[in-house]
């Protein structure tokens, strides 16, 4: 917990009660980066769409996890566990029931939801490392549930299940990947709308109420269990997104997938982009896709050690993440602009 | 100034010949993206990270093998360039390095990549890019399927088949005995499983008094073991992989538990599993191999042993020869450059399937006396024999035919 206050109260100095500018990038700024993620796809290889399109539905697992954590004050290892159920549901609705893959997306997403707000209830009496403890439980057991012999009809057990990459609808003249990318992005916009306006609201206010003095909220009229179960329930169904995206763009799910790594990377990804700071969420998700691939190129024997050194820099520097580093351009930019 | 107009007439008439001499050779060689006059473009990707990493040993021999290649002269004068990528088992990571290696370092084919989960999560899209997923590195029946996956070839003899050899073997000799069965509960192990069941047949189901199934995060599997010698079967089977079938034999012993013991191939190395257990606990114990245990002493003055150290001591000497994955590495890079040469200088996806699926009788260094590698356009399975073999004092002594056990995905 104490972390999280931390981190979270070093942004605030700044910020009005609203804090509208800690939670996003300013007007300019997010139509440069939309404009950059709209133009990019039309001029690269389908393998850089590819990872284009993993980078959002990373992000959108990561701002799920800075929702929880950064909003409300919870932490949790189990995201990985959301994820699986997401892509589950949408890969055996698509491949067993046919179902439209974009119809999949808001049924995962309210699945999701539900099993995260039953989570949520009796994690409720857990708080700190007693809820990462108690989410780190879900996420080792999810592979193995998946494995079930009674479910392993539906998942195919170890085996997993392939995945049919959709065609790019109404004959436009785009590849499975670009048209996947699109979708992605258009998916991801209307979360992250729809997050940042939840953060502004009165439950996002209660959210942050909780995180920064929990008795302190409870005396002021919110309710402390009701916000917290729907923090929960709010993020596994934004997790579920991504993983029914994701499930989509790699065209194939199996237990092995969806361990107790995943759910590291993902909280790992929240900290490099800045706890809190929902566009860090994606700064994040470039961190723990690409930095591995990086740390490989540079010693194939000792690509952990590689990557534990690089992380290592990046804490050490810059504690608070990518968020620092924004701060500390906008402080720059506006010095500039006085002289 | 007349020297130097003869020399430019000279240099001018070496330069149509050039061009001749070129556009004739050009008239032969065909490529597809990833070869070329100079070098072959191989993918592959191991788990050199993450639960599976024991394994990245067979990329690195590969890699070690590909480089005495390349220093002999290389495959009809081309170098083979080995990307290898760490896919940490993971299955997403497995699509990304796969499309990686295709679309962006433009292999011309993925080679030897491991797992059977990675592996079915690429399929699909090696064969609708048409690139060849060749000789994968698992032992699932499923990669056996060249009417619906034309681009993917397995490898090495898959668990059913051997689970078959040993059910055929305890209906000839022990029609009458009751089989307890242990195995590891993920792919590996149902596979197995389902194999002997087929194998035994209608009959054999009644034989089965057990089946027994253990967790590969537990730390022991002592109590099963004692479950099984409750029920009083007379023979064991036992589907587990090295560290659990070193505690098996030794716990057999200790309880006092002697059933006719038949071990999966997985772990029937001497060094990883034999050696720890204890050769005294391990007498008669049946199993089956294709290629040469290093660690088995009876191949010590063995021709192809000799290479396989001199290989290892020239290109790859931090090698831990008594790891079975380093002979296996070995192997299934020799199946490649067979594979590369046998296509000469027409370097293309089609033509490289083409050449994989018509080896006939081909003997890398390694493969134990009689097994040989086959595959014809309806047989994607390279390897499928085996012979039984039997423990005896502090070695494997092989015993009876070679055996092929066909069974399609």
């Amino acid at each position: 917990m104490s972390a999280a206050e931390e981190v979270v109260a070093e942004g605030h100095e700044a910020v009005e009660a609203v804090p509208k500018r800690a939670m996003t990038l300013g007007t300019g700024t997010s139509l440069l980066v939309l404009a950059v993620l709209l133009l990019v796809p039309v001029f690269v290889k389908n393998f850089i769409i590819f990872q284009m399109t993993m980078l959002l539905i990373y992000g959108l697992a990561v701002l799920a996890l800075n929702i929880l954590t950064g909003g409300s004050g919870q932490f949790s290892l189990g995201q990985s566990a959301f994820y699986a159920v997401g892509a589950y549901t949408s890969a055996v609705l698509m491949e067993y029931f046919n179902v439209n893959y974009a119809l999949t997306i808001p049924i995962s997403a309210t699945v999701c939801f539900g099993f995260g707000y039953l989570f949520g209830k009796p994690a409720l009496r857990l708080s700190g490392v007693y809820l990462a403890l108690a989410t780190f439980a879900l996420a080792t057991a999810m592979p193995q549930l998946l494995k079930l012999n009674f479910l392993e009809h539906w998942t195919g057990g170890v085996q997993g299940l392939v995945v049919t990459k959709p065609d790019a609808p109404f004959g436009l003249p785009m590849s499975q990947d670009m048209w996947l990318y699109y979708f992605t992005l258009i998916v991801t916009l209307a979360i992250y709308i729809f997050s940042v306006n939840l953060l502004r609201s009165r439950s996002g206010r209660a959210f942050m109420a909780i995180r920064d003095n929990e008795i302190a909220a409870s005396s002021m009229g919110v309710n402390v269990a009701l916000y917290k179960t729907l923090a929960f329930g709010v993020s596994a169904g934004i997790t579920g997104v991504a993983g029914s995206l994701g499930a989509i763009a790699v065209q194939f799910v199996a237990p092995d997938s969806y361990t107790i790594t995943l759910a590291i990377s993902l909280f790992l990804g929240m900290v490099v982009g800045g706890v809190g700071w929902l566009p860090g969420s994606f700064v994040g998700a470039a961190f723990i896709i690409f930095v591995p691939n990086m740390a490989e190129s540079i010693s194939k024997g000792l690509s952990g050690a590689v990557f534990g050194v690089l992380l290592f820099l990046v804490i050490y520097l810059v504690p608070h993440g990518a968020r620092q580093i924004a701060i500390m351009g906008q402080q720059f930019a506006a010095k500039l602009r006085r002289n | 100034m007349p020297a130097m107009h003869v020399r430019l007439g000279a240099f001018s008439a070496a330069l149509v010949l050039a061009a001749t001499l070129s556009t004739a050779a050009f008239a032969q060689k065909k490529y597809d993206t990833g070869a070329s006059d100079t070098e072959i473009k191989i993918g592959n990707i191991m788990p050199y990270s993450g639960p599976a990493s024991a394994y990245g040993v067979i990329g690195k021999t590969e890699e070690a093998y590909f480089r005495k290649i390349n220093a002999e002269g290389g495959i009809n004068g081309r170098k083979i360039n080995f990307i290898s990528y760490d896919d940490a088992y993971s299955p997403p990571k497995t699509v990304e390095q796969a499309r990686k290696l295709v679309e962006s370092d433009e292999v011309l084919l993925i080679f030897n990549s491991l797992g059977t989960p990675p592996n079915s999560a690429i399929q699909k899209y090696m064969n609708s890019k048409k690139v060849p997923q060749l000789f994968v590195a698992t032992g699932a029946t499923k990669w056996n399927d060249p009417k619906e996956f034309p681009w993917t070839m397995g490898w090495q003899p898959n668990y059913q088949s051997e689970a078959q050899i040993y059910a055929k073997y305890m209906l000839k000799n022990h029609p009458d005995s009751k089989i307890a069965v242990l195995y590891q509960n993920d792919d590996y192990g149902k596979d197995y499983l389902k194999g002997f069941k087929d194998g035994l047949g209608a009959k054999g189901s009644s034989m089965i008094v057990i089946e027994e199934s253990y967790e590969v995060s537990e730390p022991t599997i002592d109590s099963h073991i004692v479950k099984m010698k409750s029920t009083g079967a007379d023979v064991f089977f036992n589907i587990t992989t090295p560290k659990f079938a070193a505690q098996a034999i030794k716990k057999n012993a200790e309880v006092g538990w002697k059933p006719l013991h038949f071990l999966n191939n997985v772990s029937a190395s001497i060094g990883s599993v034999i050696k720890p257990a204890g050769f005294e606990n391990a007498q008669d114990i049946i199993s089956s191999q294709y290629f040469k245990d290093p660690t088995d002493p009876q191949w010590t003055n063995d021709p192809s042993m000799k290479a396989w150290n001199e290989f290892l001591d020239k290109y790859y000497p931090e090698a831990n020869r008594a790891d079975a994955s380093v002979m296996y590495g070995y192997i299934v890079a020799q199946g490649l450059v067979h594979v590369l040469k046998a296509c000469g200088d027409d370097l293309t996806r089609a033509n490289v399937m083409k050449q994989a699926a018509s080896m006939r009788d081909f003997e890398p260094h390694g493969l134990l006396p009689g097994v040989k590698v086959n595959t014809s356009p309806t047989d994607f399975a390279p390897l499928s024999q085996l012979r039984l073999e039997r423990f005896k004092g502090e070695t494997w002594e092989l015993f009876g035919d070679v055996i092929s056990g066909d069974v399609g995905g």
